[in-house]
């Protein structure tokens, strides 16, 4: 396993919320692709029935997170500022994806757009875009 | 918490803590008046966002902020049958909440079209004054008796 892959898979793995959404990721080179299997406990309408837009917003915030892991790796987490979700079909009830494009890294912020689909990447369900407060780079990320 | 209509009630109730999402985070109601709601999200280890800090994840408060807004969507549109899609959330995170802290959501449908709801909403953890969030969001309505000739 590459180090960027042990960056994420260790990332995924510590934060207990991520495996309350159920959510996976893969990585290809440096292109994360986050990875959200249907559940029920994710489900906001139950008519349609649709995916939360909390869980919407929340598996995009979380793409975006895990993007920073491999592209900056850091003992502590970073932080989010803003988020602004932009929804634009309802999540349906099946497995959700989401890439995450790092559009600026500064010194102390990064620009992220994320963007999710389901069956057809060309059209898109949801979109994110972000500012996040990075940590202090370290050399072994994670460790306590 | 004064003129609201049982049936109001009910859905409030039932937003809260009936829907998948809402009852799978553990939401509770705390009120619901004209175009305002107040929803809760108690800690839970299985929630948090930071196992260094213990602090409960960010996606929680998005999810406690989206329900608590279309719940002041929902308590605007009154005794109306319709359904609401969230169309965009925008959330502002001043400050990481208190470790092992739940969040307590109020929001506000300040503005209420034909079509279109805008709500604002606030988050806090321990003190209403000292906020952990805050959250705009545009809401579209659909009602489906408004267009009953073309149905």
């Amino acid at each position: 396993m590459s180090r960027s892959a042990e960056q994420l898979e260790t990332f995924l793995q510590r934060v207990p919320y991520v495996r309350f959404l159920g959510m996976r990721a893969e990585l290809i080179g440096d292109e994360m692709t986050a990875i959200l299997p249907f559940a029920p406990h994710l489900v906001g309408n139950t008519f349609l029935p649709a995916l939360h837009g909390g869980v919407i917003g929340a598996f995009l915030e979380m793409t975006a997170l895990a993007q920073l892991s491999v592209a900056q790796p850091s003992q502590r987490m970073h932080k989010t500022i803003d988020i602004t979700i932009e929804y634009l079909r309802p999540g349906r009830a099946m497995t959700a994806y989401a890439r995450a494009d790092l559009r600026k890294i500064g010194r102390r912020i990064a620009n992220v757009h994320v963007e999710a689909w389901q069956d057809d990447r060309s059209q898109p369900f949801a979109a994110l875009r972000g500012h996040f407060l990075l940590s202090p780079q370290g050399e072994r990320p994670f460790q306590s | 918490m004064t003129q609201v209509p049982d049936i109001v009630r009910q859905m409030a109730e039932h937003m809260a803590t009936t829907v998948p999402q809402a009852a799978s985070l553990g939401f509770k109601l705390v009120s619901v008046d004209v175009g305002r709601g107040s929803i809760q999200a108690a800690w839970r280890e299985d929630l948090v966002g930071d196992p260094d800090t213990q602090v409960i994840a960010g996606g929680v408060v998005t999810s406690l902020l989206d329900h608590t807004c279309g719940l002041a969507m929902a308590s605007a549109a009154g005794t109306e049958a319709f359904s609401t899609a969230t169309l965009d959330l925008r959330i502002d995170y001043m400050r990481a909440a208190a470790p092992r802290a739940g969040v307590v959501a109020e929001a506000h449908c300040y503005k209420l079209t034909s079509t279109i709801g805008f709500v604002r909403a606030e988050a806090w953890d321990v003190d209403k004054s000292d906020l952990i969030a805050t959250a705009q969001a545009a809401f579209v309505l659909n009602r489906p008796n408004a267009k009953a000739g073309t149905r």
